[in-house]
């Protein structure tokens, strides 16, 4: 149900641990320059040259190596009360590209990741419309259809960092965004095949699951670029995604992406309901609050290196990369600081540069071994640029929770380990 | 276009392809035959316009090109919509650009080829690989016929929302005196008596005056702007795990409450459809219209400093000092169970054989692993419930010594029903009936407040059960 965004203190970590487990679990010894005695990775047999592996039907749906096994959503318990209505994070860390793997795809939801037989759902259109109707899955799989990668982004993503930095590793303060391409039929076939009336001006997509999510859209939106999605990354939505159909509503805030889609109303006003007035409006300092902020701003992270991820080779030549997003357009430029602001770089974009993507960026250096205050700030294709998290709390105060794309800082001192910090 | 008997031509322009697909459908097959005609007759100009300017065209170049002809499509389109009425054969016979060979060509593709279907419909769209996938084209007046009418009951099943001017509450009415009984009833175990929560748990009174402090309070009675929010959201939504299992009047009597407790109305109110309306919420003018555009867009799209930028950088704040991220080990708990898993499958079935008095037996002479990988399960319920030294109850009862325990059995939690009787008949919780609660809480004990789904394997309750009887009565 709620989140809360101010930290309660665990029993106990060492920042050191985590960074040192994290180095320990992702990269093989490596062999020190100047070495004079032969790898035994070369000059020994390994079982796997020697043994067969599996044969074909050992996994009739593969899974990651098993060398993979830390690469898994995470959670943090002191954000809900609950697991159910809850919130996990995408390993960012561990991911490269721009298509976040179906299994990793963070989840949020607010009853339960709901198992619905999609022999037995149904999508209604009711409302200000010529005809009221019901589609079955059967039905909705003989319209036309279209592919598109897009970001979703949860409102709340960064929330717990308004007040400070918070939360060490990407994964969590970063980890509530997904980009995966969705098949799916444009939102404004099945409304033509009600009939609008003149009088439509809203829509109210609403969830089959057990909080029967609902959020008011405006027709313009519904009518522009939103889809009815069923497979994600080519295949079926996963359970967590809103199988056997979701709403997808590019750039805008996650919430609005209505999964397990059983309804949408046509109407002449919003609704005005508890995930667009009691959650997702944005508290100012001067205790009034913006509502139907739905535009995701532009946003970058380096996801490497990062407090998860950190230099575990010591100096020399170094790969830097992050992914940046925004929801009016594509990222044409990503700059990158490696000494916190005084100055900064071009990154290299890689990738598809997609509407409403994710961005690959990359910066390559040659690590001096001294310790790094590491940023990055997204341009883009509309001209705007990322702000530092004191621009925003000039605008917004400490209390909005939502929308913070606020430009993060990464230290990495001396031995390579990284921090969340703030910098003046 | 043999190989695309449904589809429409494929148009060279210079190197870069423009595809103009065409979907087959059903009897408004003129209107989208005409679309298509209009939209041959724009290719096959541009067409024309690209052989001329040759093959050496620059990718770039041909981007434009293939924009025009998108615009021009949907110009044609709007020319042409006069048409409609003619049958597509017609359409095809009189279309005025069967001269030019790639039209004709497409025109024979879609009209013919494809045996007894229909031509098809046109999804205007043109494609070059210097662009992203261009979205399906305005398609006025054109449906597929899929679908069916829903009936005035289905829509009323489902047609919930609530609206703040009143729009879709129902006939009812519900006084606060009532309320208060519901309420403890169904909320009070998550969010207290007196809407003040239980652990994480929303908060639903007070906050009055907390919107500018640093750990603002969002009730109803401090943030929300309308009550009919209130009542959609209890309606739909609430019970936490028992969704819209409140009747209308029970609503009307929880939301009247909620009043009561944000000390917006008096004790005798009895809030209903009829006056619901004349009920306004304090912060209902708190909210304004997403106002980005007009002063942090401008703000934030200055062309920034790349050089000399600033002379010192100190660190302010560092997460390491609040130290509430998560720690790591649980991943490598996960890890260390997903290679137990890995173990042959013989164990675990016999696991799923083992009856639940063998469970008993693993009491006597706890298992120390199966404690540790019971502690990691019970993960899922420590939301709510409490063991060990100073465990009291929250949102659940706590559960030390739990195995042995009257059902029902702590004089200070207040138990559903369901479990009022099971004391009144003397149960006592053992590892048999407390295997089948988690198994399936609301098919075991029907109208358990537990909203929980259940644990989903026979393992997992062993090792719950045997974490559990570690907990002595204390």
């Amino acid at each position: 149900m709620d989140m809360k965004f101010k930290g309660m203190k665990p029993s106990r970590r060492s920042f050191l641990t985590g960074a040192a487990a994290a180095g320990v679990g992702s990269v093989a010894a490596t062999v020190a320059k100047g070495q004079t005695a032969p790898d035994p990775a070369i000059t020994e047999l390994q079982d796997w040259q020697v043994y067969l592996g599996d044969g074909v039907d050992a996994a009739p749906y593969g899974m990651p190596s098993k060398h993979e096994s830390h690469v898994v959503r995470r959670t943090v318990e002191w954000l809900t009360a609950d697991n159910v209505s809850s919130i996990n994070f995408t390993p960012l860390h561990e991911l490269d590209g721009i298509i976040t793997p179906n299994g990793v795809c963070f989840e949020r939801h607010h009853g339960g990741a709901a198992e619905i037989d999609p022999a037995e759902h149904r999508l209604m259109i009711n409302g200000l419309v010529d005809k009221e109707l019901v589609f079955t899955m059967e039905d909705l799989m003989r319209f036309p259809r279209e592919n598109h990668v897009y970001f979703l982004e949860c409102a709340a993503n960064t929330g717990m960092e308004w007040a400070g930095a918070q939360l060490n590793g990407c994964q969590f303060t970063h980890g509530m965004i997904h980009n995966v391409m969705y098949t799916g039929i444009p939102l404004k076939l099945l409304l033509a095949e009600a009939g609008l009336k003149t009088n439509a001006k809203w829509i109210l997509p609403e969830g089959a699951d057990a909080s029967a999510m609902t959020r008011s859209i405006p027709i313009e939106k519904a009518l522009d670029d939103c889809l009815v999605a069923f497979k994600m990354n080519g295949e079926a939505l996963r359970t967590e995604q809103g199988y056997p159909v979701r709403l997808v509503v590019p750039g805008w805030e996650g919430n609005m992406w209505v999964k397990w889609l059983r309804r949408i109303e046509v109407g002449d006003e919003p609704w005005h309901h508890r995930e667009e007035t009691s959650k997702y409006t944005d508290l100012l300092e001067d205790g009034t609050a913006r509502r139907f902020t739905w535009e995701m701003d532009a946003k970058s992270v380096i996801t490497n290196p990062s407090p998860q991820a950190p230099l575990t080779h010591g100096p020399g030549y170094t790969v830097l990369t992050g992914v940046a997003w925004s929801g009016r357009g594509t990222i044409p430029r990503v700059d990158v600081t490696l000494d916190g602001g005084k100055n900064w770089h071009q990154a290299r974009m890689s990738g598809p540069s997609l509407n409403k993507s994710m961005h690959r960026f990359y910066f390559e250096f040659e690590w001096d071994g001294k310790p790094l205050l590491l940023q990055s700030r997204a341009h883009d294709s509309t001209g705007y640029v990322q702000p530092t998290k004191n621009q925003l709390r000039e605008w917004r105060g400490e209390n909005s929770i939502y929308h913070n794309n606020g430009i993060q800082t990464w230290y990495v001192n001396e031995k390579g380990e990284a921090e969340n910090v703030e910098i003046s | 276009m043999s190989k695309f008997p449904n589809q429409l031509a494929l148009v060279a322009v210079a190197t870069t392809s423009v595809v103009a697909l065409s979907v087959g459908l059903s009897e408004r097959a003129a209107y989208r035959a005409d679309l298509a005609a209009a939209e041959a007759q724009a290719m096959a100009e541009e067409t024309q316009a690209a052989e001329a300017s040759a093959v050496a065209e620059a990718a770039e170049a041909e981007t434009v090109v293939t924009e025009e002809v998108t615009e021009e499509v949907v110009a044609e389109a709007e020319v042409v919509e006069e048409a409609v009425e003619e049958p597509a054969e017609d359409v095809v016979a009189e279309a005025p650009v069967a001269e030019d060979a790639p039209a004709e060509e497409m025109h024979a593709g879609m009209a013919f080829e494809g045996g007894t279907s229909r031509p098809a419909l046109f999804v205007g769209a043109a494609w070059a690989e210097s662009h992203e996938s261009p979205m399906i084209g305005e398609l006025e007046g054109i449906t597929f016929d899929l679908g069916r009418e829903a009936l005035p009951e289905e829509v009323a099943a489902w047609n919930i929302d609530i609206r703040p001017d009143g729009q879709g509450l129902p006939v009812g009415s519900g006084d606060v005196w009532t309320g208060e009984e519901v309420y403890i009833e169904n909320c009070a175990m998550c969010h207290g008596d007196f809407g003040e929560a239980v652990g994480r748990w929303p908060v639903l009174a007070g906050g009055w005056d907390t919107l500018t402090h640093e750990d603002p309070v969002k009730t109803p009675g401090s943030y929300w702007p309308y009550l009919s929010t209130v009542w959609d959201y209890v309606h739909r939504a609430m019970p936490y795990g028992q969704a819209q299992s409140l009747t209308d009047d029970e609503v009307y009597a929880i939301t009247a409450y909620l009043l009561y407790l944000n000390n917006l109305v008096d004790d005798d109110f009895e809030l209903s459809n009829e006056n619901f309306t004349e009920v306004r919420l304090p912060n209902e003018d708190g909210f304004f219209m997403d106002d980005r555009e007009e002063g942090e867009i401008p703000a934030f799209s200055e062309e920034p400093c790349m050089e000399n930028c600033k002379d010192s950088v100190e660190i302010t704040m560092r997460a390491t000092i609040l130290d509430v991220t998560p720690e790591e080990e649980e991943a490598e708990v996960t890890e260390a169970a997903a290679e137990t898993s890995d173990e042959p499958a013989t164990e675990e079935a016999a696991a799923e054989e083992a009856p639940a008095e063998e469970g008993a037996t693993e009491m006597a002479a706890v298992d120390p692993a199966l404690v540790e990988e019971g502690e990691g399960v019970f993960r899922k319920c420590r939301a709510c419930h409490q063991v060990g030294e100073g465990a009291v109850n929250r949102t659940g009862p706590h559960l030390n010594g739990v195995l042995g325990r009257t059902i029902g059995g702590l004089d200070d939690f207040r138990y559903s029903g369901v479990f009022e009787e099971a004391k009144a008949a003397g149960e006592v919780w053992g590892p048999e009936n407390l295997g089948a609660y988690l198994a399936d809480p609301r098919g075991a004990m029907p109208g358990t407040k537990m909203s929980f789904a259940g644990l989903r394997s026979e393992d997992e309750i062993a090792v719950m059960i045997a974490y559990l009887s570690t907990f002595e009565a204390q």
